[in-house]
């Protein structure tokens, strides 16, 4: 069943490729209440091999809300282009009608409403029926997952990620790679990743001592499957002890590693490879450089900046896949791989809508199981959402205002940051916030607040050094992040200016004063990646906030003016 | 609390001392002065010669780089934004005609990293790769 919508992709395949992505005739189902289980996962098997991928779900196990961003900019060459591209324009990119379950789940307006008719995402016990109902029309199918997985929960903290261990081997995929992992600690990593099932990929970990590939990983795997040698090579997060604290992990290095990238490429090749995939934590824009560099990559499996895009972008002759966060897709892609090259493909992103997607009942359990034990805990209701709750975005959200009113208040500072992360669920206006979901959007390994005094000179250079990692306009000097959020300060960032330029209009909200390059102002903040900050850990600064607050009502702020977007 | 380490920036990322930030360099002059010292003032084309090194630093303190100059005589290594520009002049022999080496340098900020080799005939050539020197942001 090809739609004409897919007639479109082929036009606009590369001339030897044809291939089709994209979803199906769901908006109208969905406008009629029909839609089904069924629908979501109709897709006539294609070519000889099939991929599944799932990224970034970062411990969420059961269903919950996760909006997508409405701000999502990009600069240099990608400037405009997917995932750059939100709200109504990004419907009109993709052909998605207003008001379908598409809209809900790929773009951001209108999201409460939305979220109220269509329900929660995600819940690994659906997406365990979903790769079981590819596995039973592609027994064979690859099973690969982006990483960040061992990482975002309370439970996941609490056990040191074995509860996602034995939910994601429950799933049994073929292979993984790496990012948040590594921040359980260089001891916990090798325990866990020393007794996986499945291959633990990343062909860019080196051991920091003799800069050599670290044993504990694999470069690449070769599975056959239907006829095809297919080869899968892993890239970690090429800045994972700069992104994070590297005093967790002091045996590793890592980086882009585009010389050996080639040469394996090359090499698996030679060994008969008849595609390479590349399973791959760079984040999209360092991906799709990466497509336009290194020859002879077939598929990138992209993960890191948690973008959802329904079909492909090609580079050439290389597809590139976007596949979400938190549980909320699982992606399709079935490739026709013949005479040692890739012929065609068809690829879906199935949305996980929890009330459509039955759970599968011994995933459930299992997920039960793990969660049983903390869930007097996890379950005590803290407060309330008066206002929609939400992460994403690329200079703030209002979880990350939230947050920073209470670090303010707690420590009794003058400016709060906060790290730009883009995990963490949303929650409704009108929903109760428990524990949980305080530990859903702070949980980390080193989650210690601290109250500091800063200059207005260093205040500055730090926004602009961080600005640099976000808005560098070449993405190998990015970190795929969003920009750190700030309480009680306001700016002006032009995003046209170089390095070191772009930050201006620096002001304290509590007087209006222009910040004083010469005082010192005092700072409050979490998740540093220094050692030994030993102040109350942000779970607990959010929770007293919240209990204070009863009801939480952060209104939409607008202290970032960006221009020169 | 205060914090237990001094002159650190505490932000998610953040580690390197506030004298690390800066994304100037050195004057030209200095530089080019520096490099007509090893060169002698020849014309220096691009090619034969490579170095690599990382596009973010993991440390500014420990950077590895590696030099890749087949035939060459010597190779000298230059951090524009160094306040001593030349960090590393490697010399080789007749009986290592492959002129790779390997080493770290410690470099003071975000700068260009400047590899010239000098070839068996005399002549000059030259790679330079932008190393980032940073607190980090926040990794999603």
């Amino acid at each position: 069943m090809i739609s004409r919508r897919d007639f479109l992709q082929i036009g606009m395949a590369a001339s030897s490729l044809v291939g089709a992505g994209g979803f199906g005739n769901w908006s109208r189902l969905a406008a009629q209440q029909r839609l089904t289980q069924d629908h979501l996962l109709q897709f006539e098997a294609f070519g000889n091999v099939t991929l599944i991928h799932v990224t970034d779900i970062h411990a969420q196990m059961v269903p919950i809300y996760y909006r997508e961003p409405s701000v999502n900019i990009g600069v240099g060459a990608n400037r405009g282009l997917v995932p750059h591209v939100t709200g109504a324009d990004f419907r009109k990119l993709y052909g998605i009608a207003d008001g379908s379950h598409s809209h809900y789940a790929l773009s951001s307006d209108d999201f409460t409403a939305l979220a109220r008719a269509y329900g929660k995402v995600g819940g690994l016990d659906r997406v365990a029926t979903v790769v079981n109902a590819i596995r039973a029309d592609r027994p064979d199918a690859i099973l690969l997952d982006g990483g960040d997985t061992w990482h975002g929960s309370y439970t996941c903290h609490q056990t040191a990620g074995q509860d996602m261990v034995n939910v994601m081997n429950a799933l049994k995929p073929d292979a993984m790679t790496f990012h948040w992992e590594f921040t359980l600690g260089s001891a916990r990593v090798t325990e866990l990743v020393s007794g996986l099932p499945y291959a633990a990929l990343a062909q860019n970990v080196f051991d920091a001592e003799w800069d050599e590939p670290s044993n504990l990983f694999q470069p690449y795997r070769m599975f056959e499957r239907g006829g095809a040698q297919i080869a899968v090579i892993g890239q970690a997060f090429p800045y994972t002890p700069i992104a994070n604290p590297a005093w967790m992990f002091p045996e590793y290095a890592f980086g882009l590693r585009l010389e050996r990238m080639q040469q394996l490429v090359d090499e698996v090749r030679a060994a008969g490879a008849d595609c390479v995939v590349l399973l791959s934590h760079n984040g999209f824009d360092v991906d799709r450089k990466m497509a336009g560099e290194v020859s002879g990559l077939d598929v990138i499996l992209s993960g890191h900046t948690h973008d959802a895009l329904p079909e492909p972008v090609l580079v050439g002759q290389t597809l590139i896949l976007a596949s979400g966060s938190n549980g909320k897709f699982v992606a399709r892609v079935d490739l026709d791989i013949r005479d040692g090259r890739m012929m065609g493909y068809l690829t879906r992103l199935i949305p996980i809508l929890s009330d459509v997607i039955a759970p599968d009942a011994a995933m459930t359990a299992l997920i039960d199981s793990q969660r049983a034990p903390y869930m007097a805990q996890m379950r005590e209701v803290v407060g309330e959402a008066g206002s929609l709750l939400f992460r994403r975005g690329s200079f703030n959200g209002s979880w990350d205002d939230l947050i920073c009113d209470a670090l303010l208040s707690w420590h009794d500072a003058e400016i709060a940051l906060s790290p730009g992360v883009r995990w963490g669920p949303s929650l409704l206006p009108g929903q109760q916030i428990t524990r949980e979901d305080i530990w859903n959007v702070t949980a980390m390994s080193y989650g210690a607040t601290y109250r500091t005094e800063m200059t207005g000179e260093t205040l500055s250079a730090l926004l602009e050094d961080v600005a640099d990692n976000i808005f560098n306009p070449d993405p190998y000097y990015q970190q795929g992040g969003d920009m750190v959020r700030t309480g009680g300060l306001s700016y002006r960032i032009d995003l046209s200016q170089p390095p070191g330029q772009r930050i201006t209009d620096m002001t304290l909200l509590a007087s209006g004063e222009r910040i004083d390059p010469a005082r010192s102002y005092a700072v409050a903040g979490w998740a540093s990646v220094s050692e030994g900050v030993d102040g109350p850990p942000i779970w607990d600064v959010v929770e007293r906030h919240i209990r204070e607050q009863g009801t939480v009502v952060v209104p939409p702020r607008d202290h970032v003016r960006v221009i020169g977007r | 609390m205060r914090l237990t380490r001094r002159s650190t920036l505490v932000l998610c990322g953040g580690a390197a001392a506030v004298a690390g930030l800066g994304f100037g360099s050195a004057s030209a002059s200095a530089l080019a002065d520096e490099i007509e010292r090893f060169t002698g003032g020849a014309t220096v084309a691009t090619g034969l010669v490579s170095l690599t090194a990382p596009e973010i630093a993991e440390n500014g303190n420990t950077v590895p780089i590696r030099i890749a100059a087949p035939g060459a005589s010597a190779v000298a290594v230059f951090a524009e934004g160094n306040p001593l520009l030349r960090v590393a002049t490697f010399r080789f022999g007749a009986l290592n005609p492959a002129g790779v080496a390997s080493t770290r340098i410690r470099l003071a900020k975000t700068q260009n990293v400047i590899a010239i080799a000098e070839m068996a005939d005399g002549t000059f050539r030259q790679a330079s790769t932008f190393v980032k020197v940073t607190v980090g942001g926040c990794g999603g």
